[in-house]
C-alpha cells in the first residue's frame, strides 16, 4: 500500500509539473517523466500500465479527457489516472497525444502462443452464431485502429484481459460505446484467445 | 460462462417455464423467439450503432434506421444465396434463421436517427442537382425517380436519406463486383448496374454527400 | 433481336381522330368548332417525323451510343422495359408504337408534355435518337408488370373495364377505348399501346392529364383527343379500365 500511494503520487506530482501549467509542447524530458515511472520505457508500457507508444494519437486524446471528465472509471483508471490527469490542458493533451502516436512500438508478446490461431480467428471472424462481431470492422485487419478507435495489435496480454473483462463487468468509457456489449458476449475462453492473439501482433 | 450467455439462458428457461401452462408449443417457440430477436437486435447494433444510424469503425458500417423493410429482407436474401457479396457480412447473414428476417427488417425500418453526418459540405449543392436531374448526357438516370424525393425509397428500393457518405461511394464504386453476383434475370438490384458504371468518382461523392445529408 | 414495325397508318390514324373526335364530341361541341379542331389535328400532325416500316435506325446514332442509351432508359423503365415501381410508377415501353414514343418524346423535351424527369431525359435526344429508340422499344415484348396498390387490383374491376375498353360509356359520350387503341389496347401509331401499362400509372395519367398533356396552347396535339374522355370518366371506371388494361398481354 505504502509503495503504490507513493508511486501514484510521484506520478501524479511529476504529470503534474510536465503538463499542468504548460502551454508549450511537451518537451522531452516531459513525457520521460510520465512513461518512465509509469508507462515504461519509451513508453512501451509496463506492469499494469499499457503501451503508449505508436498508439493512434486521436484515442490517447479522448483517453486523457475520459480521465479528466472521470468517464472512464475503472480501479486503475482511479486510483492513477484521474490524479495525472486533473490540470490537464487541452493543448498539451494534443501534443502529448501526438508525441505519442509517433514513438515506434515493439509488440509484447506475453500472450499464451497455443491460442493464437483461434484468437486471429476471432479476431478476423467473429463468431455469428455466438453474436460476436468480428474486432476487424472496427480495429482494422491488423488491430492498427483508426481515428478514435484504439491500436490493439501489441498491447500486453494482461491489459487486454483486463480491459475485456472491465468492460463486461460494467466500467465505462464515453456514452454509446460499443465495448461493453460486445464485451458481454465473450466467453472466458475468447478472451484468452483474443488477448493472446493481440499481444503477438505487430 | 459470460454473463451474457448465463442471462440468455435464464431468460429462456424462465420463458419456457411461464409458458408451461399455455395452451400450445408455439407460445414457448413465440417467447424464445422474442429473446433470440432481441439479442440478435443488440448484436446488429453493436455495429450498426445503438439507433441503427451507422458507425464509422475501420470500415463504414452502413445505417439501417429506417431502411425499407422489403429492401432489407432481400439483401439478407441476397448475401445469403451468393448474390450479393460481402467478406463481412455473409457469415453474419447466415447465421440469421430465415424467420427472423422479418422482425429484424420491421424494427429497423421502424428506428428514428438523425445522419451520422460528416460528408464535405460542399459538395451537396452538386450532389442535390444528380439526384433530381440526373445526368442525361451521361447516362445517369434521376436517382429521384426511384429513391423518391426525399431519398427514403420505395418498396425494394432502398433508402438513401443519412445513409453514410463514404458508404454510398463504396458501394457505388464496387457494384458490379458485389451485387447481382451469380443471378438470374430477375434481380432487381441489376438496375443499378448501369448507374454505378456510368457515374464518375467525383459524381458518386457529389451525390453521396447529398443523401447523407437528408434526415 | 430485329423490331417488327406497324405499317405506315398516320393518315389513317388521324382520320380516325377525328372521327373519335366527331363520334364522342356531337352533343358538347357545335359541328363548326368540331370541324375547326379536327382541322387542326390533322394540319399539326403533318410535321411529324415519317414512319420507318423496319430496317436499320439512322446512320447519325451509333450503335454504341444507342447501346447505352437504351441501357439507361431501362434503369428506370425496367431492365425488359416492362415498367417499374419506384418512387414513382415509370411505364412499360415494351412494344409501344413507334410514333407514340418519338412523339412523346419531342413533347417531353418541348414541354408540352410535364414530366420533371422526362424533361431532362429528352431534351439531349436528338430526332435520330428519338427515333432509333422508338423503333428499339417498339420491337420489345414482355409479360405485364403485375402487381401494383390494392386498391386498383380487385377482381370486380376486371370485368367492368373490359365493358368501358369495348363500348365505352355512352351516356356521357365516352367512346370505346377501343376504336382508337385497337384490339387487345396493342395501340395504333400516335395512339399508344395500353395493354399490360401498369394499373397506378395508367389511373395516373388519367387523372392528371389536363395538368400534364398540352400545355403549350400555341401548339395544341394529339393529346388533345383524350380531353372529353378523361373529363367523361368517374374515378371507379378510371380505376376499373386500369385494371383490366394492366393485365392484358395480347
Amino acid at each position: 500500500m505504502m509503495k503504490l500511494i507513493s508511486l501514484k503520487t510521484a506520478c501524479a506530482t511529476l504529470l503534474a509539473c510536465a503538463l499542468g501549467l504548460s502551454a508549450t509542447p511537451v518537451k522531452a524530458s516531459g513525457i520521460d517523466n510520465c512513461t518512465g515511472f509509469c508507462h515504461g520505457a519509451a513508453a512501451q508500457g509496463i506492469a499494469q500500465a499499457p503501451r503508449l507508444a505508436g498508439q493512434k494519437p486521436l484515442y490517447i486524446a479522448r483517453q486523457l479527457r475520459a480521465f479528466h471528465d472521470r468517464s472512464r472509471d475503472n480501479p486503475l483508471s482511479r486510483q492513477y489516472m484521474w490524479y495525472a490527469t486533473e490540470n490537464l490542458q487541452d493543448e498539451t493533451l494534443r501534443a502529448l497525444a501526438l508525441q505519442l502516436a509517433a514513438l515506434p512500438a515493439t509488440p509484447a508478446r506475453d500472450g499464451r502462443p497455443e491460442l493464437v490461431t483461434a484468437g486471429q480467428t476471432l479476431f478476423e471472424n467473429g463468431s455469428p452464431e455466438n453474436e460476436i462481431v468480428a474486432c476487424v470492422v472496427c480495429h482494422g485487419p491488423q488491430g492498427e485502429g483508426i481515428r478514435d478507435i484504439p491500436r490493439l495489435g501489441g498491447l500486453s496480454y494482461e491489459y487486454l484481459k483486463r480491459r475485456l473483462l472491465q468492460w463486461a463487468e460494467g466500467y465505462h468509457a464515453t456514452a454509446l460505446h460499443p465495448m461493453p456489449r460486445v464485451a458481454r458476449r465473450l466467453s472466458a475462453d475468447d478472451i484468452e484467445a483474443l488477448a493472446s492473439y493481440l499481444s503477438f501482433v505487430q | 460462462m459470460a454473463f451474457g450467455k448465463r442471462l440468455a439462458l435464464v431468460g429462456a428457461a424462465l420463458a419456457i417455464a411461464w409458458s408451461g401452462a399455455a395452451a400450445a408449443d408455439d407460445t414457448a417457440v413465440a417467447k424464445l423467439s422474442d429473446g433470440a430477436l432481441r439479442s440478435k437486435i443488440e448484436y446488429c447494433k453493436m455495429c450498426h450503432g445503438e439507433n441503427g444510424q451507422g458507425f464509422r469503425g475501420f470500415v463504414p458500417v452502413p445505417r439501417l434506421a429506417g431502411q425499407q423493410p422489403q429492401y432489407f429482407e432481400n439483401q439478407l436474401q441476397s448475401a445469403v444465396a451468393g448474390r450479393r457479396h460481402s467478406k463481412l457480412m455473409t457469415d453474419i447473414l447466415k447465421s440469421i434463421p430465415p424467420s427472423m428476417r422479418r422482425p429484424l427488417a420491421v424494427h429497423f425500418s421502424q428506428l428514428v436517427a438523425k445522419p451520422l453526418g460528416g460528408a464535405p459540405r460542399d459538395l451537396i449543392a452538386a450532389g442535390r442537382k444528380i439526384f433530381e436531374e440526373g445526368i442525361p448526357e451521361a447516362n445517369v438516370p434521376a436517382c429521384m425517380a426511384c429513391h423518391g424525393e426525399g431519398a427514403k425509397g420505395h418498396n425494394e428500393v432502398p433508402r438513401l436519406a443519412g445513409q453514410l457518405d463514404d458508404y454510398v461511394i463504396s458501394k457505388l464504386s464496387n457494384w458490379g463486383s458485389e451485387r447481382g453476383q451469380a443471378s438470374a434475370e430477375a434481380d432487381p438490384v441489376r438496375i443499378m448496374a448501369v448507374v454505378a458504371r456510368n457515374l464518375t468518382r467525383s459524381q458518386m461523392s457529389a451525390v453521396a454527400a447529398y443523401v447523407s445529408d437528408q434526415p | 433481336m430485329s423490331p417488327t414495325q406497324p405499317t405506315a397508318k398516320r393518315a389513317s390514324g388521324a382520320v380516325r381522330a377525328a372521327k373519335a373526335m366527331a363520334c364522342h364530341a356531337a352533343g358538347a361541341f357545335s359541328r363548326a368548332a368540331m370541324a375547326t379542331v379536327v382541322g387542326a389535328i390533322v394540319l399539326t400532325s403533318a410535321p411529324m417525323a415519317p414512319v420507318r416500316a423496319g430496317g436499320p435506325k439512322p446512320a447519325a446514332v451509333s450503335d454504341r451510343a444507342l447501346a447505352a442509351k437504351i441501357e439507361y432508359c431501362k434503369t428506370c423503365h425496367g431492365l425488359s422495359a416492362q415498367g417499374f415501381r419506384g418512387a414513382t410508377t415509370m411505364p412499360r415501353l415494351a412494344g409501344q408504337t413507334v410514333e407514340y414514343v418519338e412523339g412523346q418524346l419531342t413533347a417531353f423535351a418541348e414541354r408540352r408534355r410535364a414530366n420533371r424527369f422526362m424533361y431532362n431525359v429528352a431534351r439531349v435526344l436528338s430526332p435520330e435518337m428519338r427515333a432509333a429508340l422508338a423503333t428499339h422499344f417498339s420491337g420489345l415484348r414482355a409479360p405485364p408488370l403485375r402487381g401494383g396498390p390494392r386498391e386498383f387490383t380487385a377482381e370486380d374491376l376486371v370485368a367492368e373495364g373490359k365493358t368501358i375498353f369495348e363500348e365505352g360509356v355512352p351516356a356521357r359520350d365516352v367512346p370505346p377505348c377501343m376504336s382508337c387503341h385497337g384490339q387487345g389496347a396493342k395501340g395504333d401509331s400516335a395512339f399508344p399501346r395500353l395493354a399490360g401499362q401498369p394499373n397506378d400509372y395508367i389511373v395516373a395519367k388519367l387523372q392528371n392529364w389536363n395538368k400534364e398533356r398540352g400545355l403549350d396552347p400555341n401548339t395544341p396535339d394529339f393529346s388533345i383527343t383524350m380531353q372529353p374522355i378523361v373529363r367523361g370518366l368517374n374515378k371507379s371506371q378510371i380505376l376499373a379500365v386500369a385494371a383490366y388494361l394492366s393485365e392484358l398481354d395480347p
